[in-house]
């Protein structure tokens, strides 16, 4: 099965990078925007149908290496 | 003394730091190859060196964090055994749990290379005790991602345990947190462990060994770990 591992850095954490987008933004005249954070996106493929051990392997994956949770939360979605 | 330099894909300070050990020392540290699971016998001092591992993929320093040698690492540590991350290798020893907290992008998202002026704050660790307490050193410094980061709890649990060893200051001596060059918390640029043998700091002391290059400041940091390993 396909999953979708979302990192984002935590609310309190300031993302020089997002302000820096959000800047450009700005700069380019496009309307509407108020805030940019950015985050990563991870796309795995998992070889279980199983939803419940799928999960757990991401989460199993995010706490050993693609999140850092002093700074980042993850979110995980499944696709497909 | 015996030291061990590791080396990982993207590593480029190894050659810098076995130089300035071997000038300081007169032995040459062993490097040692990511992939190794084991130190060479009777290994007193590790060495992370600065550069780039794993083209800071994910995170900086995130993957070789996990790299096979980090358990071995990490036992040498347990066991008492001195530590010293430099720049990419602070970042590794953060990310690797060995260190509290996490390094992220400066404030200003430059990548800084200048000389940077950092207070000893305490000289009674083995990496600093040829320092006088509350001197002020210049190491050069050269990251982009140097900002030092933890929670709040963690910040104020090393700033009551003193464990923050290398502080930015300014030019005449003060600590401003408003103006720190790479945004770090409490204006900090190295810390050590609970029981001080891992000292991590973003500048590079083994840059500033050599009077042909420039001052010379960075060569007792080295001298200290010497003194501290022969009372042992």
């Amino acid at each position: 099965m396909k999953a979708r591992v979302l990192v984002t850095l935590k609310s309190a954490v300031l993302d020089p990078q997002g302000k820096a987008i959000e800047g450009a933004l700005r700069s380019l005249g496009v309307p509407g925007v108020a805030s940019v954070r950015q985050g990563k996106v991870f796309d795995v493929e998992l070889d279980t149908t199983d939803a419940a051990k799928a999960e757990a392997t991401l989460k199993d994956a995010c706490e050993k290496l693609l999140a850092n949770t002093v700074i980042e939360t993850y979110r995980i979605e499944f696709v497909g | 003394m015996k030291s061990a330099v590791l080396v990982f894909p993207g590593s480029n300070r190894e050659g810098d730091v076995a130089r300035a050990l071997e000038l300081v020392t007169g032995v040459k540290p062993t490097l040692v190859w990511h992939a190794d699971t084991s130190l060479p016998a009777g290994t007193d001092l590790v060495v992370l060196p600065g550069g780039f591992s794993y083209g800071d993929y994910l995170r900086c320093g995130a993957i070789a964090a996990r790299a096979a040698i980090m358990d071995a690492v990490r036992a040498h540590a347990a066991r008492g055994g001195l530590v010293l991350g430099i720049c990419n290798g602070f970042q590794i020893l953060c990310e690797s749990g060995l260190l509290p907290g996490v390094l992220v992008r400066n404030a200003r998202l430059r990548f800084i290379c200048r000389e940077a002026l950092l207070k000893v704050e305490r000289n009674d660790t083995p990496f600093t005790r040829r320092y006088a307490k509350g001197a002020v050193v210049r190491y050069p410094v050269a990251h982009g991602e140097g900002n030092y980061t933890a929670d709040a709890d963690t910040l104020k649990r090393l700033e009551d345990d003193g464990r923050v060893v290398f502080r930015y200051v300014m030019a005449d001596g003060r600590r401003d947190d408003t103006q720190v060059l790479n945004g770090a918390a409490n204006s900090i640029a190295g810390i050590v462990s609970e029981k001080l043998n891992v000292l991590g700091l973003m500048p590079h002391p083994e840059n500033h060994v050599d009077p042909l290059v420039g001052p010379t400041d960075g060569r007792a940091l080295f001298e200290s770990i010497v003194g501290a390993l022969e009372r042992a």
